[in-house]
């Protein structure tokens, strides 16, 4: 019987996750989880309008509930300053309404009680006279000259607009548009939906008002960006501010924001001298964070009649709700939505994005997204679909003749980006292996004779993700960089310490594994820690896939950084020159002589007892690692479906998802991101959807109409991989967290769209459910 | 305005006064302070609560404390009673069945149920058990492949004669 040697956790190795020991018993540590002495609690009044002016409130009677320690109005915040904050995107937000609500949801009063249900007690007496206005909730609409102005305490601003911005090569773009044999036109709409985390947001707020030091408990993805923004909003010394985001029950970028109740829990604790909890119920996270999307947009594609893109035009109107709060970088208007060109050699593209103002919640956050990528890869993926159907050729056939060939990189894209590295055709071509593709075409062809709906989808996606550069990228001004220090102590284990946050994702055991590659300790050394300010170096956060493209290499690159000293004090202990020391996991040898070497523990050892002269002690390091570029991960996603003709009823009977992030650090925890976004992007093609009526009520307000794929709906996915490293990042990774709901809802649909794109049917928006499509097949007179 | 209950949580008995309207999950987190039952919901819909109530999984944060009167109450923190992690426990994490953490509780806890009612469950039954149980990160499958390895490891251990576990 062979003895299986134990994993060190090298790069490539499926350990086991490290933080899994405490989650398995029950003993993770969520905000919820923590409760300090004295602590208060806090609950929202928020707005049952989605347009209104207040006229007054009356909260005495909610003040003279016994319980109640304080009730805080907009008023009350404005005494303070504090009434407004800044937008992720240059904007204000109101933080309690002071003199409109603008849309359903919004914060309105607090009340602190010593008590959660007494806070709730004390909400419906809170007397608020509102004068009702007509809400505007869609875009277009919002953009008429009559419409309801909903910002007009905004000075100079006389209509709805938000901004306008342009990417790309406008003039370039209409002569390709005059040299081509037809324009494919799609008009679609992406949906708003919600990343809905299961653990919803929450903060406790301690401010001791003997040192005026504040420490927050704080469901915060980017818990060092937060410092500084509450630093700058609250007016508080920021090295008297300490974040503390424990463990978080999944982000997706619905933590990414600074909302309205973190930011007077924290005003409430500094008034009040006592813990400050609050944690927001389903319903609230649903109607008042962090939405996603909400795109309106408009594809059209110059071509050639043998299938060769010459151009691409795109106009899309946003919807951002009442404020402007995308979180994404400052120098972009619509987050990355250029990289709309997607993975095709496209010669020319212009981008024409505006925003709107709508009585909506706010938010726009990157919903396991990098900044806007989801719709881009969209609309493209769902216009090259368009294309084939139009000129009557092969899906696949129609990538494949306009993909970016390999030795195109590093390729500069019409808009602007410089991709680092893919092979998009072999990722392709192993999806169509893996599902027999020419035996399903041949298979769909004699269901079409009979009558049966079958439709293969195909999406080959390309993402832009691990921001920086710093100079061209930053949040509110603070540059895009990440960071690590690694601490190795005497006996030969470490700490390793991040400025990026895990939701889930596992770094604890990944980073780990980039340190032992780089310095042989085993992962099982590494202590990796993250999420308190206080004792991690500065860093940007954990969203658009950065933490792998940022922060991984940062790890690696403050693992060389030690191990370079490390091989100095190899040479002094094997008495030989440091030029002469080489490093194989762990082992420092004398090149020519690997029998005499010291491990990584010796030489740590070393570093605390037995230094060359003239030496620093210790074996530490820190790096603020600025990427030079963009990682731009790839692949292709293929899903079949059969469509019942009666009911329009739709069953996923294939996903194949093949996917290129460069090098897998945990091939097991890559696959596990995979898994997880296919299944969002399933919810999202199939399933999750906010919308509002007329008057700006929310309809997505709860698991019973806001719906999440379970366990029944979600399909088994088939997950292979090709590996095309990235040039620039120092171990070849790129982020994976977000591939698979960036790509797939383009494979779902193009899946339905190739089963009933014969009766002319020729696109469906999301979500795609049975009566959409039933209703499509009604009036293409094929439903049964 | 307290009302005296006695429920027996992961063996033992405990007594207490609770307002009639209390939630079950609140007397459980925040006054037995077993913190590994969550909250994500509120409206049955997540399962994040899911806890055993004389055996039955239920979703904690839509009962009162109140009707666990005389009951008993399992809950993730009686897993792994006596030290040795549950074979479902060890089986999610061998097999990725989890990345936040949040949900894992219930789904374990639901799983637990399942596999004392069905100790051989298919695919199929096994995703129809926990889809009262949402998960947003793992997309299923590596907590179903869990729940099917767990009860491979339960149907083994179950094989091993009496007295010969003893020492493990």
């Amino acid at each position: 019987m062979a003895i299986e040697t134990p994993l060190k956790g090298f790069v490539g190795e499926s350990i086991k996750r490290k933080e899994d020991d405490r989650f398995i018993r029950g003993k993770g540590n969520y905000v919820d989880d923590i409760t300090l002495p004295g602590m208060l609690h806090m609950a929202i009044l928020r707005s049952p309008f989605a347009h209104a002016r207040i006229r007054s409130i009356d909260a005495s009677a909610a003040q003279a509930l016994p319980g109640v320690v304080a009730v805080v109005t907009g008023e009350l915040l404005a005494q303070h300053k504090l009434a407004w904050m800044p937008t992720l995107s240059g904007d204000t937000q109101a933080v309690l309404a002071t003199d409109k609500v603008r849309f359903q949801g919004q914060e309105v009063a607090c009340v602190i009680a010593t008590d959660p249900y007494v806070a709730r007690d004390a909400l419906p007496l809170i007397e608020v006279d509102y004068e009702v206005l007509p809400a505007v909730v869609d875009p277009h609409k919002a953009l008429q000259p009559d419409a309801p102005l909903i910002r007009d305490e905004k000075e100079g601003q006389t209509s709805n607009h938000i901004y306008h911005w342009e990417a790309g090569d406008k003039a370039k773009t209409e002569e390709a548009f005059a040299k081509a044999d037809r324009v494919v036109t799609l008009e679609t709409f992406y949906p708003r939906c919600h990343p809905s985390p299961v653990e919803t947001c929450g903060i406790v707020a301690d401010v001791n008002p003997a040192t005026g030091h504040a420490t927050l408990y704080l469901t915060s993805q980017a818990p060092h960006a937060h410092r500084t923004l509450f630093a700058i909003v609250a007016g508080l010394p920021e090295q008297n501010i300490r974040i503390i985001s424990p463990d978080i029950g999944g982000g997706f970028g619905n933590k990414v924001p600074i909302y309205p109740g973190y930011v007077v829990a924290t005003a409430a604790s500094l008034l009040i001298g006592k813990p400050v909890k609050w944690v927001e119920d389903r319903s609230e996270n649903l109607i008042s964070t962090g939405f996603a999307r909400d795109f309106h947009m408009k594809g059209e594609m110059a071509v050639r009649n043998d299938g060769r893109i010459l151009g691409l035009r795109v106009k899309l109107l946003s919807d951002n709700g009442a404020f402007y709060a995308d979180a994404q970088p400052s120098k972009v208007r619509a987050g990355l939505f250029h990289i709309v060109t997607g993975s095709y050699d496209v010669p020319a593209a212009h981008v024409e994005a505006d925003g709107a103002y709508t009585n909506k919640a706010p938010g726009g956050v990157a919903y396991r997204c990098s900044f806007r990528v989801t719709e881009a890869s969209y609309l493209i993926e769902r216009l090259v679909e368009t294309a084939a159907i139009e000129l009557g050729k092969d899906p696949a056939d129609l990538r494949i003749k306009n993909f970016i060939q390999p030795d195109q990189f590093p390729y500069k894209s019409a808009t602007g980006f410089e991709y680092d590295s893919g092979q998009y055709e072999k990722a392709l071509r192993l999806a169509l292996e893996k599902v027999g593709y020419e035996d399903l075409r041949k298979e769909q062809a004699e269901k079409r004779k009979k009558g049966e709906l079958m439709g293969i989808g195909i999406a080959s996606f390309t993402e832009v993700v691990g921001a920086g550069p710093g100079k061209h990228y930053d949040i509110a001004g603070l540059r895009m960089f990440d960071s690590a220090e690694l601490r190795v102590h005497p006996t030969g284990k470490a700490i390793l310490k991040l400025g990026v946050r895990s939701q889930g994702q596992g770094h604890e055991t990944t980073f780990a594994q980039i340190v032992a590659e780089e310095l042989g300790i085993p992962a099982a050394d590494v202590e990796v820690q993250e999420g308190d300010t206080d004792n991690t170096p500065y860093g940007l956060g954990t969203y658009a896939s950065r933490s792998t493209p940022v922060g991984g290499a940062a790890t690696a690159v403050v693992s060389r950084k030690l191990r370079d000293k490390a091989k100095k004090i190899a040479a002094h202990l094997l008495e030989a020159s440091d030029e002469d020391i080489e490093f194989d996991h762990g082992k420092f040898f004398v090149r020519g002589s690997p029998s005499k070497s010291k491990t990584i523990q010796d030489v740590a050892f070393a570093a605390y007892t037995n230094l060359p002269d003239g030496m620093e002690a210790g074996l530490e390091g820190v790096t603020y690692y600025d990427p030079p570029n963009f990682t731009f991960p790839f692949g292709t996603y293929l899903v079949v479906v059969d469509i019942d003709r009666g009911t329009g009823q739709v069953k996923v009977r294939r996903m194949v998802a093949v996917d290129d992030c460069g090098v897998r650090i945990n091939p097991m925890i890559v696959e596990g991101q995979i898994h997880g976004g296919l299944a969002e992007g399933f919810g999202i093609a199939f399933m999750q959807l906010i919308t509002f009526d007329e008057e700006g009520n929310c309809l997505g307000s709860n698991f019973t109409d806001y719906l999440l794929p379970t366990s029944w709906e979600t399909p088994k996915f088939e997950t292979y991989e090709t590996v095309t490293p990235s040039p620039h990042h120092p171990i070849g990774a790129k982020g994976i967290g977000e591939s698979a709901t960036v790509g797939s809802p383009a494979a779902f649909v193009n899946a339905v769209i190739d089963a009933v794109g014969h009766l002319g049917i020729k696109n469906i928006d999301m979500p795609v459910t049975s009566d959409k499509i039933w209703t499509a097949l009604q009036a293409a007179g094929a439903a049964e | 305005m307290g009302r005296p209950i006695t429920v027996t949580v992961n063996g033992e008995k405990t007594s207490a006064e609770v307002e009639p309207r209390l939630l079950l999950v609140h007397f459980i987190r925040e006054r037995l302070r077993l913190t590994g039952t969550h909250i994500g919901c509120d409206t049955t819909h997540c399962g994040a609560c899911t806890v055993l109530f004389d055996g039955v999984p239920v979703k904690s944060c839509t009962m009162l404390a109140v009707q666990a009167d005389g009951r008993q109450l399992t809950t993730v923190e009686a897993l792994h009673a006596g030290g040795a992690l549950h074979p479902i426990q060890a089986a999610f994490k061998e097999e990725h069945g989890l990345q936040c953490g949040f949900c894992t509780p219930g789904m374990m806890m639901s799983s637990f149920a399942l596999l004392a009612e069905n100790p051989d469950p298919t695919e199929e039954e096994i995703r129809w058990a926990l889809s009262g149980n949402i998960c947003r990160c793992t997309g299923y499958m590596n907590i179903v492949k869990a729940v099917r390895a767990a009860a491979v490891q339960m149907k083994e251990a179950a094989a091993v004669p009496a007295g010969a576990a003893t020492g493990s």
